[in-house]
């Protein structure tokens, strides 16, 4: 089986992250990049299907050349190789662009099954599972906390606001997964090394037949008009419990027509 | 005055509080029409979508619509941006309602806002990122601007509508028949509302220390009609069920009434919750992170002050 998992670098969520005042685009330089931390189950749940099934599990992951660490990291897990899709022409690229750049690459280097966390920590759309589907044309296996494989034919447990949905299809096809589907390896001494000599093939827009047009930030569907820091909240009251702590807060929430 | 599309979410035939919101906010921008995917549909839901502006009602009945995952929806919608040219979609920023977003996005070639906390003029959407530490004003620019917004970013209020039913028939491609749902399960969570959609949420964290010790969250929250909420320490620690994490990599709420207990408030518990309107904590911590955003707070053990402030409020009831 061919596994595609989508990795991205995101910015620290421990560190301070901002938009940039020029473009209003991410600000990459502010914030340390770690991988994506839902990827990380994604990568984990291909490594087990691969060790389950055979196969080949690729890395793909669109960003600047920094995004070579998250790969790296990806591949010191147990990945057997990466496309790093790279192009300047790329950046500022909305869920619509990054999807049919992701679509086209996975067009050309082939899948049986492709992989993405849930949503990034950093946009946070949690479209791109979905918007993948739509343009491979292949079934939505998505917000999966189970997965299993059985020849051509896959089933999922999808999350939902109820509990769970039973999926069933066909590969090829698209997964996203939750956390806590799995617990992600950490990985070994010997695997940083050798994903040291693992193959990343980087890749420009053109060597994947990505229209220049469909990409970037003048071509996004969609625009930050503009940003500011959140004003802080007003200061509430914090009152030490003497003992009538329960009732004080009984009283504001009164105050408040919750009670 | 222009058409709104608003996708209407539903449960056993009940129309679910987040689509009267979008209904309300629609209202203010336009004429909303509202389009029902799937089996189910009743007199009184009918009814309900009416009452607050529904001018127009589409119906999609068909068992097929609800039989796979979320590309059945999406071609729905996609008609009808093709028939009736309307303003805008809205769809309430569920999990599903982003996917459906995301594919209606590309089936005809628009943009699209997920999580917005509110929308005006111009369908410019409000959004709250990084955490709530920077709050950004977007637009789609290309195609029909496809929002999905937040629950609880909107009071509902009743503006009775024509309510004007239209039946729907979509023969979907085979594409959105790729991924078929076989079973659905539902796992129980009593009378509590759901979580997304709640407007009180209560949750525990590391304070709450065990498992057991989560009833008296869940007393609290049942005292004031709210779903229960739980950080990443507790569902890590086995204490409470994963699927009402709270924070980046679970869900988010932005409730009228946040009640936090026990709870630090790292950055990653606030992404998912900071822009609740009220947020109460309780935590023996003074110095925890989480009472910079306390509307108000009690210093305190929360063993004693829950329970004291679940009696407290039944006394008043």
């Amino acid at each position: 089986m061919n596994i595609v998992v989508c990795v991205k670098q995101v910015p620290d969520t421990a560190t301070e992250r901002k938009l940039r005042s020029d473009d209003k685009t991410l600000d990459r330089d502010a914030a340390d990049g770690v991988v994506n931390e839902l990827d990380e189950y994604a990568v984990e749940e291909a490594l087990r299907l691969k060790e389950a099934h055979g196969g080949e599990v690729t890395v793909l992951s669109m960003g600047p050349a920094k995004a070579t660490e998250t790969i790296r990291k990806a591949l010191a897990m147990g990945a057997d190789k990466a496309v790093h899709l790279s192009d300047d022409a790329l950046r500022g690229s909305d869920a619509l662009s990054t999807s049919y750049a992701l679509a086209e690459t996975l067009k050309k280097i082939g899948f049986d099954l492709v992989i993405l966390g849930s949503e990034s920590t950093d946009a946070r759309t949690g479209v791109l599972a979905a918007m993948l589907a739509e343009r491979l044309g292949t079934p939505q296996l998505t917000l999966a906390n189970k997965v299993e494989v059985d020849g051509s034919a896959i089933a999922i447990q999808r999350v939902t606001d109820y509990g769970y949905d039973k999926v069933e299809a066909s590969l090829p096809a698209v997964v996203s997964v939750v956390e806590k589907i799995n617990e992600p390896r950490y990985p070994s001494f010997k695997g940083i090394m050798a994903a040291k000599k693992k193959p990343v093939e980087t890749l420009a827009i053109g060597d994947a037949e990505i229209s220049a047009d469909q990409v970037g930030l003048a071509s996004a569907w969609s625009e930050v008009v503009d940003f500011a820091a959140a004003p802080p909240r007003a200061a509430g009251t914090v009152v030490k419990d003497e003992g009538d702590g329960g009732v004080k807060a009984a009283e504001f929430l009164a105050s408040k027509k919750f009670v | 005055m222009s058409e709104i599309l608003v996708l209407v979410e539903h449960a056993d035939g009940d129309v679910k509080k987040v689509t009267l919101e979008l209904l309300t906010l629609a209202r203010s921008l336009g004429e909303p029409s509202a389009v029902w995917a799937g089996p189910g549909y009743t007199d009184a839901a009918k009814a309900k979508l009416a009452e607050y502006g529904a001018g127009k009602i589409y119906v999609a009945e068909s068992e097929e619509i609800a039989g796979y995952v979320v590309a059945p929806k999406a071609e729905l919608l996609a008609k009808l941006v093709s028939d009736a040219s309307p303003a805008a979609v809205l769809v309430a920023a569920t999990a599903e309602g982003k996917e459906i977003a995301g594919r209606l996005a590309i089936k005809t070639d628009s943009g699209v806002i997920t999580d917005a906390v509110g929308l005006g003029e111009g369908f410019v959407a409000d959004q709250s990122i990084f955490g709530g530490g920077v709050n950004v004003r977007s637009r789609v620019t290309k195609g029909t601007p496809i929002v999905a917004v937040r629950p609880n970013s909107t009071a509902p209020v009743a503006e009775p509508g024509a309510g004007a039913e239209e039946k729907v028939e979509i023969a979907l491609s085979d594409a959105a028949r790729g991924a078929k749902v076989v079973e659905r399960v539902k796992q129980e969570r009593g009378a509590r509302p759901e979580l997304t959609e709640a407007a009180i949420v209560v949750s525990g964290g590391r304070g709450v220390g065990s498992g057991e010790n989560f009833s008296i969250i869940e007393k609290l929250a049942d005292s004031l009609g709210a779903a229960v909420g739980a950080s990443r320490a507790a569902t890590d620690a086995g204490w409470y069920p994963h699927q009402f994490q709270v924070g980046q990599t679970g869900k988010t709420v932005s409730p009228q009434l946040y009640v936090a207990a026990g709870i630090s408030g790292a950055i990653q518990h606030r992404a998912g919750m900071q822009t609740s309107k009220t947020i109460v904590v309780i935590n023996k911590d003074s110095e925890a992170p989480i009472f910079e955003i306390a509307d108000f707070g009690v210093v305190g053990d929360l063993f004693q002050v829950v329970p004291q402030l679940t009696e407290e409020i039944e006394k008043r009831k």
